[in-house]
């Protein structure tokens, strides 16, 4: 006996929107279960874990400050993905963002001036965008697998950002701990209200998300791109070019990726350090794939991703239970999402080994 | 799609129905903030170690919370933020890169009362404390020249900052007050706890040819791997007896319990103010732990110059004392000051490596 998938006749429209929130309802109860399981009164976790964070104003610029980067990354990584393109780096394109937008304010760390900040900020998007040109180089030209190039590329740019924050870059005042020098004030990205930490870098997400879902929606190259996505072939009859489509959806996401690095080190680290992310640029997959490759879904993707960090420390401090929660949670939430995804398109069947020629022969 | 709707309506309302069950405590709330896991066998462990005992000793007064495994950076801030909001009363920071997250938080909320470890910014509200594992590195040295055949120790080091290099210095001194021509050899792992890289530097040092091995990083793996190679090895910050009962020779044992006490009994009399702590072996904030898996003889002089230090008869850093330069540091009998301790960024003789700048 074996199990088999079978697609379903014709997709239903309403299950694939209300499947993300079906998952996100089964993780709710499975976390209840496992809060249940702990000792814990799965109510008041729960509570703790997806509400309380939302309940102070403090707490929601803490979670824009999370979304923001995962947002940022996830939006060009769609493109990506929609295009056919596997940008599995984005964590790297992320740091060398950083390290390329805070050339100035380390380097020239006099220097004082509104011009600072806008240089930074493009400078960040470039450092992206080359570093994404590499495995598209690679695949364009050289027909590499970029799954494995931009991967690989992510340690190079985690080992360089270390390099320089322990040797060159260190702060000559900062009793020899690997961490550069602290940005000027004209270099550090502004929070946007004054009630919290919360800085531009979440704004940024925001516009581009919309722009995005723009682009996607209204213009030739959304076209394009979902065209040689979904088949190659139909994009060159159509006289779309593919390696071009490599190079764009690249580079667009390294930028937006280097966007990211250099808002989040200007914004909410104020210096280099050794380890800038915890991870954003591959947690941002997820919030990719969550958001079901739609930039306004994304926005939303992120924010519960976000939520479930905040949260996470929330049920540490108020129940003493282990920050691992955090993890489990996101495992419960991505495992659900595909679950739930996988049975609206397709229904499980048992087979059974004697029958087998029979039902080939139906099918 | 009606069922689904009215399930998340209704999970929707019991949640916020509930929402009035997390209520303030009347006891005054201490708070700590790791960098590592609690149970990471080794530095975290320490200070968790020494939560415990306060809720022991004050539980009646107190309750304690904690937020384990907070990388540094912004997510420092926000978790020390969160705990300034939870309504504690006292929060013990306990890794040095806290300390920018904790004066920043500390200026929005001056209520708050912070201590920070291993630092050197304080401020009203934010007070710094520490111990002087110098001494039990001291001592530690004394055991590594009597007990090495090969006359070279290895040494993993964490970053480069003074009280890493300060650790490296006094364990070289120890050493050379037995055996002037003891060497050390330092490998940086470049992180305060990972077993990976901790494991791999132990490895390579044991390749060298070191039969003593000791470290300023927070996990066990190098005592695992002395056990594998039958060398010796020192635990830092907890007993790690456990993971080499035929390895470890002793432990330099964090015991922030008493001290933590203290402090907390300041605040509920309300006396605590700002201060700037750095207490040695005498003051208990350090214990050795026992000293196995050596002769008599080494043992009791182990003993011997943990006496003398705790009694002021011996400091670590007396001279004469030589740079690694060879220039004069300490002349004959003078002592070092605290100051130059804080900011050490220089070897002494003997030890070979080559400080990173």
């Amino acid at each position: 006996m074996r199990i088999e998938l079978e697609k379903r006749p014709g997709g239903s429209r309403l299950f694939s929107f209300v499947s993300p929130l079906l998952a996100l309802l089964l993780t709710v109860v499975c976390g209840g279960v496992m809060f249940a399981l702990l000792g814990k009164d799965p109510v008041s976790a729960l509570y703790s874990f997806f509400i309380e964070p939302l309940q102070e104003v403090w707490s929601l610029h803490e979670l824009a400050i999370k979304a923001g980067p995962l947002i940022l990354i996830a939006v060009g990584l769609s493109v990506c993905y929609r295009s056919n393109n596997w940008n599995i780096g984005a964590e790297g394109q992320f740091t060398m963002g950083a390290i390329a937008g805070s050339f100035l304010p380390i380097v020239f760390y006099e220097w004082h001036s509104p011009l600072i900040l806008p240089l930074m900020l493009v400078m960040g998007m470039l450092g992206g965008a080359l570093y994404a040109g590499i495995p598209a180089l690679l695949k364009a030209h050289f027909n590499t697998n970029e799954i494995l190039t931009s991967l690989m590329l992510v340690y190079i740019a985690q080992l360089f950002l270390d390099w320089l924050s322990r040797g060159m870059w260190r702060d000559p005042q900062g009793y020899n701990f690997p961490q550069s020098r602290n940005f000027v004030p004209e270099a550090i990205l502004p929070e946007v209200l004054s009630s919290g930490r919360a800085h531009w870098g979440f704004v940024f997400a925001i516009v581009a998300a919309v722009l995005v879902w723009f682009m996607m929606r209204f213009t030739l190259k959304g076209f394009q791109i979902t065209v040689l996505g979904q088949s190659e072939r139909a994009g060159r009859f159509a006289g779309f070019s593919s390696r071009g489509m490599i190079w764009f959806s690249m580079l667009f996401s390294g930028a937006l990726a280097g966007l990211a690095g250099i808002s989040e080190v200007s914004g909410s680290i104020n210096h280099l350090q050794p380890s800038i992310s915890p991870g954003y640029g591959f947690t941002a997959i997820i919030v990719a794939f969550l958001g079901r490759l739609n930039p306004l879904g994304i926005i939303a993707s992120g924010l519960v991703l976000a939520l479930t960090y905040l949260g996470g420390e929330a049920v540490q401090l108020s129940l003493e239970v282990s920050d691992k929660v955090t993890r489990v949670f996101q495992g419960l939430l991505l495992f659900f999402v595909l679950s739930c995804d996988t049975l609206i398109h397709y229904r499980i069947r048992l087979v059974f080994d004697r029958l087998k020629g029979a039902s080939d022969g139906a099918a | 799609m009606r069922k689904i709707a009215l399930a998340l309506a209704a999970t929707a309302a019991t949640l916020i129905g509930t929402a009035a069950i997390a209520q303030a405590a009347d006891k005054a709330k201490i708070c700590f903030i790791y960098v590592g896991s609690k149970t990471d066998g080794g530095y975290s462990e320490g200070h968790d170690r020494g939560r415990q005992e306060l809720e022991k000793a004050l539980g009646d007064k107190i309750e304690t919370a904690y937020l384990e495994k907070v990388p540094e950076g912004p997510d420092a801030e926000r978790a020390i933020e969160r705990m300034a909001r939870s309504g504690c009363s006292l929060v013990f920071t306990t890794s040095f890169g806290f300390m920018d997250a904790t004066i920043k938080v500390a200026q929005k909320f001056p209520k708050v009362k912070f201590e920070h470890a291993t630092g050197f910014k304080s401020a009203e509200n934010v007070g710094t404390y520490n111990a002087r594992f110098y001494e039990g590195r001291y001592i530690q040295g004394v055991i590594a020249a009597k007990m090495s055949k090969t006359g070279v120790a290895g040494y993993i080091a964490s970053f480069p900052i003074p009280e890493v290099v300060m650790g490296i210095n006094a364990f070289v001194l120890g050493a050379q007050s037995v055996n002037p021509d003891f060497k050390i050899k330092v490998v940086w792992a470049n992180t305060w706890a990972d077993p990976g890289k901790e494991a791999d530097a132990a490895k390579a040092l044991a390749d060298q040819g070191v039969d003593i091995l000791t470290q300023h990083t927070d996990t066990t793996a190098p005592m695992q791997v002395a056990a594998e190679r039958g060398i010796h090895a020192f635990g830092q910050a907890s007993d790690m007896i456990a993971a080499g009962p035929k390895t470890q020779l002793t432990a330099i044992v964090d015991t922030w319990g008493a001290y933590y006490i203290k402090r907390t009994q300041a605040l509920l009399d309300g006396t605590w103010k700002s201060e700037q702590i750095w207490d040695g072996l005498k003051d208990g904030i350090l214990t050795m732990a026992p000293y196995t898996n050596m002769p008599d003889d080494v043992k009791k002089l182990a003993e011997e110059t943990e006496a003398k230090i705790k009694s002021g008869e011996l400091h670590p850093f007396t001279g004469p004392v030589k740079k690694q330069d060879g220039s004069e540091w300490l002349k004959a009998g003078e002592k070092s000051d605290d100051g130059t301790l804080l900011g050490m960024n220089f070897y002494v003789a003997g030890v070979d490596d080559k400080l990173p700048q």
